[in-house]
């Protein structure tokens, strides 16, 4: 039965691929470095890409005003790779064979970004990708602005166990990203000695719109006695239901808090957020943040959409950031040459918009403070915690079997993405 | 709603001056000398520790104005005014303003607008302080449901100033419901109680109930009692409570089961007329329901002083707009088809995208967002482990009088016998005089309008978005096509056991997997009974 949908992704994606593939705009009379733009601007994941497509063009359009970079403007290379994951693939192609941009910033979905790898590691083409992710990665030609799980979930978790929540249920959207959160956050809790029956893991469908079983599943499990937290990495659309849900079946973030990994700004601008109230999210930055760096960012983006009532929210902060990182690398490389900016860009940084610093690491993956919000009714976040300093990102978890040894380092001598410290041995970039 | 009585003064400041020594008694042992005029600017202090710290002061504090502020901070209405900083409380008067009352002298400071004061934020720790804190406040509350709200929050405390204001309200309540919980409550220390008369009597209190606080706290008795007749009325306890719960838990399944399947029956009725009754694979069909969700949508948006009534006004107007559409649809496109389902699906699936893109180009291609009327927000109590959303039983309510409604007008209508005689013989229904053209267009417009209405039941359950069509049309052709094509009544019965079916497994296969094994078993029906449920008889069934 899901051919029916099949059918439409092909028909829909011939179509795009026909009429996208003429490109935005151009000014060939005086030579532009191409930076390319690789979000969904349709289908599923349009709704949280698009804002990240509209933040590119801000930055560029910002760096522009300042005389643009190496003294040449940027230009966007803009496409749609429609929420398809080949044709993400087919898209990142185009952009570093024909238009031959300098550096691409794209990609949501995990999937998608599995996707591209083998084409940016074939092409030698730079990407960077700003969501938060699994880890379990490093690649030479991939710059993760997000967050590692070391970033964002396992100190959610801490921060959980210090209000004293000893019963957990683990609900995903059942794709790699959740699986293997979930797969590291097991690991994690029995290592702090958590009994397995104290764990309920749940996978639900792309968005999945009936929560009465889960929702009254995480009731009972919850009504034991011990304190009990929802660790949420249920991504997309799927979320409203099931908040909306916790709201009728009278679960509120006193009984029953749930943290959620996917869910920012810019998702709750879809919700009624009262029934909400309280629930937690973890994430490297929010909008309500005090500091200038943030306050001159958000003007910058109302008058850049020209809409006030807009948010920002933590995946356009990952942009912002690999963006000035680019930028600083170029300038230093002094050429937009793959091999030179990727070794130019290890060690620099840049300030964040929550007043620290972010530091690309050999690694490719960078330091960020990690935050800790709890909902309020406006739909903002309230920083209830956070890391003392930043946390630097870290590619291999050290709590699943498989990965504690490995190590990811781009500097010479080691230029691997997963050197084993035992063996002293590179196994290629995403072997497992 | 207004938790105080102002009219009453001096009765509120007696009962604020007791609760509040009841409250020093909870937090405190010794009273802190810091006063109301100190404590409430650390309110606005910047880490939550700090304002934690307020808070615990504030609540053992005994000054009668402090009940009224900390109402006003669980409410979201305390605010640091930005100019000349000093806490105040902000109720909302015109739209986008606030009226400023300073809580320390009740004085009025005027109308300000909402962007110049910074709301006190809290945090779930706050909260839960706060909760207990009015909760012991609200106990003995003019309100018999806000007392059973506050004796609610009590089950499970044990601190001896708790029980004595529990001991006190059970001697003057008069309302049963609250008296049986404050009992309740009363019973739960008592399982600990040193005298073992004094344990059997509280579980027996327990026995019969479904508190999941009562179910915990009689696990350990019926595991380790040092006494016998103890341990084995626990244990009895437990057993009797299990049953009950297990019985509990059936029931909601099959709710579950029921509002699932609902929402199919709803998604696919229309389809059934669509495809069931006149032959046409509708790929559009998702749309149509998508259409039906969007006029909810701007209805509530053109009317948003009316959100509690405004849905019922949507379910007319998605009916007109979607068979407007699907009349549109019908005259443009399908009646050239007719004989030909392989065009008809291409082209009918063209229409969908078209539909999809011109919502995200006039609308947005970001979901929408449809409030709940706060009639279907929240659920409805059958017992401590049973409640029923309201919003699912209105669907539910709702599919059925659809169905009816549909039922009716097959059966009981000129343009019902006329579709009846169409769909079996077209030939012989023109030759009575049956001017089946017209007829196709209305049967269409019908069904499509059906859909529409079944947007709007959609719209409180799901996300309204370009998108949203297209998870409902392949569970619609499966409905209609399990049920048995042509048949309203092999709808109905394939969406509820499909929906039953679905929850039954859901607990132990998770959600993906009870939807393929759903999957694998209509297939295999299928296989079986090519005709469905309820295949058609007779000459019917030759046509």
């Amino acid at each position: 039965m899901e051919s029916n949908s099949l059918i439409k992704k092909l028909i829909v994606s011939t179509y795009f691929a026909v009429s996208l593939g003429i490109t935005f705009s151009s000014q060939a009379a005086e030579e532009t470095i191409k930076v390319g733009v690789l979000h969904s601007l349709s289908g599923t994941m349009a709704i949280s890409e698009t804002t990240l497509k509209d933040t590119v063009l801000m930055l560029i359009d910002e760096q522009n005003k300042k005389g643009g970079v190496l003294g040449k403007k940027l230009e966007a290379v803009v496409v749609d790779p429609a929420s398809n994951w080949p044709l993400f693939a087919e898209k990142a192609r185009a952009l570093l064979e024909k238009d031959k941009v300098a550096a691409v910033f794209g990609c949501w979905t995990s999937v998608s970004r599995k996707s591209v790898l083998p084409v940016f590691e074939e092409l030698n083409g730079l990407l960077f990708y700003p969501v938060q992710y699994e880890g379990e990665e490093s690649s030479k030609n991939v710059f993760y602005t997000g967050a590692a799980p070391n970033q964002q979930a396992i100190p959610a978790v801490d921060y959980l166990m210090k209000q004293g929540v000893k019963r957990w249920v683990l609900a995903g959207t059942d794709y790699v990203y959740p699986r293997t959160t979930n797969k590291i956050l097991e690991a994690y809790l029995k290592q702090n000695g958590v009994a397995s029956n104290d764990i309920l893991i749940n996978y639900t469908p792309f968005g999945h719109s009936d929560w009465q079983s889960i929702v009254s599943d995480i009731k009972k499990f919850g009504s034991t006695g011990k304190k009990t937290a929802v660790v949420s990495t249920v991504n997309g659309d799927a979320n409203v239901p099931f908040y909306k849900e916790l709201g009728n079946q009278g679960l509120s973030a006193a009984d029953i808090p749930v943290v959620a990994f996917s869910v920012g700004e810019e998702e709750l601008s879809g919700i009624d957020t009262k029934p909400l109230v309280g629930h937690l999210a973890a994430w490297n930055y929010f909008m309500s943040v005090d500091s200038a760096n943030n306050a001159e960012f958000i003007n910058t983006w109302h008058h850049f959409i020209k809409d006030e009532r807009r948010v920002t929210n933590d995946p356009m902060e990952a942009h912002y950031l690999g963006f000035n990182l680019w930028v600083q690398a170029v300038e230093k490389a002094g050429t937009t040459d793959t091999d030179k900016v990727e070794q130019a860009i290890v060690g620099l940084e840049t300030p964040n918009l929550t007043g620290g610093i972010a530091k690309m690491l050999p690694n490719h993956h960078i330091t960020k403070p990690v935050l800790i919000g709890e909902i309020q009714d406006n739909g903002q976040f309230a920083v209830v915690w956070e890391t003392t300093g930043t946390v630097p990102g870290d590619a291999w978890s050290d709590y699943l079997p498989g990965s504690k040894d490995l190590e990811a380092d781009w500097t010479a001598p080691i230029k691997c993405g997963n050197y084993n410290t035992k063996t002293k041995m590179c196994l290629g970039s995403t072997a497992k | 709603m207004s938790l105080f009585c102002f009219h009453n003064r001096s009765f509120v400041l007696t009962k604020g001056a007791f609760i509040f020594w009841l409250l020093a008694g909870i937090f405190f042992n010794e009273s802190q000398a810091a006063s109301l005029e100190e404590l409430l600017p650390q309110l606005a202090e910047r880490t939550f520790p700090a304002k934690q710290a307020a808070l615990d002061s504030l609540a053992t504090s005994n000054d009668e104005r402090v009940p009224a502020i900390l109402t006003a901070l669980a409410q979201g209405e305390l605010y640091l005014r930005s100019v000349n900083p000093i806490i105040v409380i902000g109720q909302p008067s015109t739209p986008g303003n606030l009226r400023l009352i300073d809580p320390l002298t009740q004085r009025d400071l005027g109308e300000v607008g909402a962007s110049s004061s910074k709301k006190i934020t809290l945090n779930n720790k706050m909260r839960t302080t706060l909760r207990l804190a009015l909760a012991v406040w609200h106990l003995n509350d003019a309100n018999p449901t806000i007392r059973l709200a506050a004796a609610r929050e009590m089950l499970g405390e044990n601190n001896p100033t708790v029980l004595q204001a529990l001991q006190n309200q059970l001697a003057r309540e008069s309302v049963v419901a609250v008296r049986n919980i404050l009992v309740i409550a009363l019973a739960l220390p008592q399982l600990t109680a040193d005298d073992a008369v004094n344990r059997l009597k509280a579980i027996s209190v327990l026995a019969n109930n479904l508190y999941p606080e009562a179910r915990n706290a009689l696990v350990p008795l019926a595991e380790s009692d040092p006494d016998p007749s103890v341990k084995s009325a626990a244990v009895k306890a437990l057993s009797s409570i299990d049953r009950q719960l297990t019985w509990s838990n059936r029931l909601e399944t099959l709710f579950f089961g029921l509002s699932l399947g609902s929402v199919l029956v709803l998604a696919a009725i229309g389809l059934a007329i669509t495809f069931g009754v006149m032959g046409v694979i509708n790929m559009a069909h998702g749309e149509l329901i998508m259409i039906g969700a969007y006029t909810t949508y701007l209805v509530q948006t053109a009317l948003p002083s009316w959100l509690d009534y405004s849905i019922l006004l949507a379910i007319p107007a998605a009916f007109i707009v979607s068979a407007l559409f699907g009349i549109l649809i019908e005259r443009t496109v399908i009646r050239f088809l007719y004989g030909r389902p392989l065009e008809t699906l291409l082209a009918t699936f063209g229409i969908s995208l078209i539909l999809q893109q011109l919502v995200r180009t006039f609308i947005s291609a970001q979901n929408v967002v449809v409030q709940n009327p706060g009639w279907m927000s929240g659920a409805w109590p059958i017992n401590p482990a049973l409640a029923l959303t309201y919003s699912r039983l209105y669907i539910l309510i709702f599919a059925l009088a659809v169905f009816v409604a549909l039922l009716l007008v097959l059966r009981r209508t000129n343009l019902g016998l006329a579709v009846r005689a169409v769909s079996q013989n077209r030939a012989m229904a023109r030759a009575m005089g049956v001017r089946s053209a017209r007829v196709d267009v209305l049967t269409f417009g019908l069904g499509s309008g059906v859909a529409g209405v079944a947007g709007v039941a959609l719209s409180q359950l799901t996300n309204v978005g370009p998108n949203m069509g297209q998870a409902y049309i392949i569970d619609s052709f499966m409905v209609v096509v399990f049920g048995g094509v042509g048949n309203l009544w092999g709808t109905l019965v394939a969406g509820l056991s499909l929906g039953v079916a679905n929850k039954i497994m859901e607990p132990w296969a998770g959600a993906v997997l009870a939807k393929i094994l759903v999957l694998v078993f209509i297939i295999l029906f299928i296989q079986k009974r090519p005709r469905g449920l309820f295949p058609p008889r007779g000459r019917a069934a030759e046509g």
